[in-house]
């Protein structure tokens, strides 16, 4: 068998050469360039020109910290790396001096990697920071440090180790290793994924298929693109070594098409890598052949579930098949195939690379590893995150996640998007695993969470998502079709206060049928989040239909706004906001609104400035 | 008769279908592929351009419209030269997508799948791009428009033509 050694001793060298010189480097994931990434960068370069300072300008993806987009990393030779957030082209100018000064400019550095230079005084270490201290990077450990278009990065950096090791082994060494590594399905299921590929190794079958599920359609979840976009070759080596463990000769990554970038990383990482002839006939002179096609989504939820997602690259109408038979066993064009999750494939290589001992080290007792979470909403870090399996929800939010913005209290946190729920503040100590989440009523899912405040109504949060799974249910079995739809109409009529006491017995009944009796997960989790929030606040769904008040005081249809005469100094803003003519009152008097007349649009309580518009 | 550009150079919308046709004549699943590539095209899926797919693909035509039907993507319309597509995902959604989305309305003057009478702009709502650290946020073509407020937003269209 051929080595790469060679190679890569090439590239270990002319990756040392280019990190070892002074050099800026900006983040250019979808968040990145959402945030300005390219101007910036488009700024250091003719501003570094125009001065002849001598600085290589490089880009990487997401290192996950969403919060401060544009983050710039800037190195000087034989210093700290020191990484700065909210970096818009107005501050080049004061970064290219601190190289010439090779002085940082501390107040907007966010944390430094020493890199064997002593620190800077008054900067976090990544590792010490309170975003980074409680993560582990392994997946994620080239987001943000990599140049995700370059394989020369990704092979100084450990990749294409692990198939080489893997091409060495008997294929069902390669699957005991996984599964002695406890790895487990990240999509959300949390299937085992050696047990898994062990099914499809025993399937009969011509020819095998491993499949790529890149269709992350979780609101809230964007895990799966961080990696895309940031290490796209570790999932093609993840693919690889599944490929050549299961005897398939075939692999498809199905991606969403809203993931553009994505998208191009991937086919620029399969072009790279068939140059190095590790796609193609023959691997490394192996024998093993082996090539990856990409195939873009069409805009369908249903289609992140796996029958589905098979139909879809049939080109048929991404419905679910009635199961069995498994896709193990029949699956792509009819033939045995392994579907798996983007993180999951990710994880693969270091398995193979630094053994399973090392992998099952991490976690708790049934779940292994470590799992990347996207956290969002209302906390002040939004971002990535990648941490131990059995961390608490409450390490999460508070320590990485910097707590609740604006200072307000935390009600809710909601995991698994529309199949998963709400889990409220009593349970934030719980360790998060398979397990654990499942015992609270929601599920790992692929990684979302999504943090409320007590400005948050939960009858209106789970209105949304019913919303989204009636909107997206493929339609072909009853259950999820109708059910979704009528579990909606009741939620709606709750929220515009014309609920009954009897309503909340009829959800509770139409959740256990939904749960029991539809096709596929979408159908058999859509009542997870209605199931969830009547389970920790039945109170929010009372107060709705009792007292007709939305207690968060969301629900327009509930909400009565007044002027607080103490704060009102009659300056008449509301009164010209009114669209309605509902607000009357003298100049420099107080203002009174009419209910009778009010639309409810809220358009006085967004213009006071001395918030004396009372809604509740 | 519009040029429709490709690698090759500059082809007619016919030629361009004519080729994408024979590239996908013998691919198995090739359905999906060619009604995607098929609307790069002409922008939209006219009827003619469906049922000489299902003639050339030998698939019938209510399975062709059924696929096209199914997906979220694909447009039996014409549509804008720009398609907007504003975040109503959880994260936006709990970060006020709505008042943004509501912005976009009022600002392009059409609701929900409209398009302008100009054919400049399309405005569409998506469940989640997955740039929820940036929410609210939308779309414009393949641009990404992060930590928006509503004021912001008609200034954003006004740099697409």
């Amino acid at each position: 068998m051929k080595s790469l050694d060679q190679v890569r001793a090439t590239y270990q060298e002319e990756y040392r050469h280019k990190t070892a010189k002074n050099r800026i480097v900006v983040g250019l994931g979808t968040c990145g360039i959402a945030a300005g990434g390219e101007k910036v960068m488009t700024a250091i370069k003719e501003q570094a020109a125009a001065r002849g300072l001598d600085v290589a300008v490089d880009f990487t993806s997401c290192i996950g910290m969403c919060y401060r987009e544009p983050v710039v990393e800037v190195a000087v030779a034989g210093a700290p790396s020191v990484i700065y957030g909210d970096i818009y082209p107005d501050k080049v100018e004061m970064l290219l001096e601190s190289i010439e000064n090779k002085t940082p400019v501390y107040e907007w550095a966010a944390m430094q990697i020493p890199n064997g230079a002593v620190p800077y005084e008054g900067i976090a270490i990544m590792d010490q920071s309170p975003y980074y201290q409680k993560q582990v990077r392994s997946v994620t450990s080239r987001l943000g440090r990599t140049n995700p278009e370059s394989i020369v990065d990704y092979m100084a950096t450990g990749g294409y180790e692990g198939i080489e090791k893997a091409l060495k082994m008997d294929r069902m060494a390669v699957i005991d290793e996984v599964k002695k590594s406890g790895l487990r399905g990240r999509g959300g299921a949390g299937f085992p994924t050696g047990t898994k590929w062990n099914f499809v190794y025993g399937a009969h079958g011509d020819k095998k298929y491993a499949v790529c599920n890149a269709d992350e359609g979780d609101p809230g979840a964007f895990m799966d693109r961080s990696v895309l976009e940031g290490d796209p070759h570790s999932v093609l080596e993840g693919m690889m070594i599944g490929g050549y463990a299961i005897g398939a000769d075939e692999g498809y990554i199905y991606c969403r098409a809203e993931y553009p970038l994505a998208i191009k990383r991937l086919n620029l990482a399969i072009a790279q890598a068939e140059e190095h002839g590790l796609l193609g006939e023959d691997i490394l002179g192996s024998g093993f052949n082996f090539t990856i096609k990409i195939k873009a989504g069409a805009g369908a939820f249903v289609c992140g579930e796996e029958t589905a997602l098979l139909n879809s690259i049939e080109g048929l109408r991404g419905m679910p098949r009635v199961r069995p038979p498994f896709p193990a066993i029949k699956g792509l064009f009819g033939k045995p195939t392994t579907l798996n999750n983007v993180e999951t494939y990710a994880n693969v290589p270091f398995i193979i690379r630094k053994g399973a001992d090392w992998y099952a080290a991490m976690g708790t007792e049934k779940s292994k590893g470590s799992k990347v979470f996207c956290l969002t909403g209302k906390v002040n870090n939004t971002g990535l995150m990648e941490v131990p399996m059995g961390i608490t929800l409450r390490d999460i939010i508070f320590s990485i996640g910097g707590g609740i913005q604006d200072g307000k209290a935390f009600k809710a946190v909601q995991s698994g998007g529309p199949s998963g729920g709400c889990i409220p503040a009593e349970h934030l100590d719980t360790p998060i695993d398979y397990e654990s989440l499942g015992a609270l009523g929601a599920i790992m899912g692929s990684g979302g969470l999504v943090v409320m405040d007590e400005n948050t109504c939960m009858v209106d949060v789970a209105k949304f998502f019913l919303n989204f799974t009636q909107l997206e249910s493929c339609g072909k079995c009853t259950p999820c079709r109708e059910g979704t739809k009528r579990m909606l109409e009741i939620l709606q009529k709750i929220c515009d206060g014309k609920g009954e006491m009897a309503d909340i017995d009829t959800l509770e009944l139409l959740c256990r049928v939904i749960k029991g009796s539809s096709l596929c997960a979408l159908g058999q989790t859509a009542p997870n989040p209605i199931a969830t929030t009547l389970r920790y606040f039945r109170n929010e769904y009372e107060a709705h239909i009792k007292d007709h008040r939305c207690p968060a005081g969301v629900c327009s249809a509930l909400l009565v706004y007044s002027v607080q005469a103490d704060k009102c100094n009659g300056c008449g803003a509301c009164r010209r906001a009114c669209p309605a003519g509902a607000i009357t009152g003298e100049k420099k008097a107080v203002h009174v609104i009419d209910t009778a007349v009010c639309i409810k649009c809220g358009a006085c309580f967004q213009k006071c400035k001395f918030d004396a518009i009372l809604r509740a | 008769m519009t040029a429709y550009k490709c690698e090759s150079g500059d082809l007619t919308r016919e030629e361009a279908l004519a080729q994408l046709l024979d590239q996908y004549r013998d691919y198995q699943g090739g359905l999906i592929p060619v009604l995607q590539e098929a609307q790069n095209i002409y922008g939209y899926l006219p009827r003619e351009v469906l049922q000489q797919i299902a003639g050339e693909l030998r698939i019938p035509f209510s399975k062709v419209f059924g696929v096209c039907t199914f997906y979220a993507q694909f447009h039996l319309k014409p549509r804008g030269r720009n398609i907007v597509r504003v975040c109503l995902g959880t994260a936006c959604h709990v970060r006020g997508g709505a008042r943004i989305f509501e912005a976009a309305q009022e600002s392009l003057g059409v609701g929900q799948g409209g398009t302008t009478e100009d054919l400049r702009f399309t405005l569409e709502t998506v469940a989640c791009i997955g740039a929820c650290g940036l929410s609210p946020c939308m779309m414009v073509n393949d641009e990404t428009h992060g930590r928006l407020v509503p004021k912001r937003v008609g200034g954003i269209f006004e740099s697409y033509q």
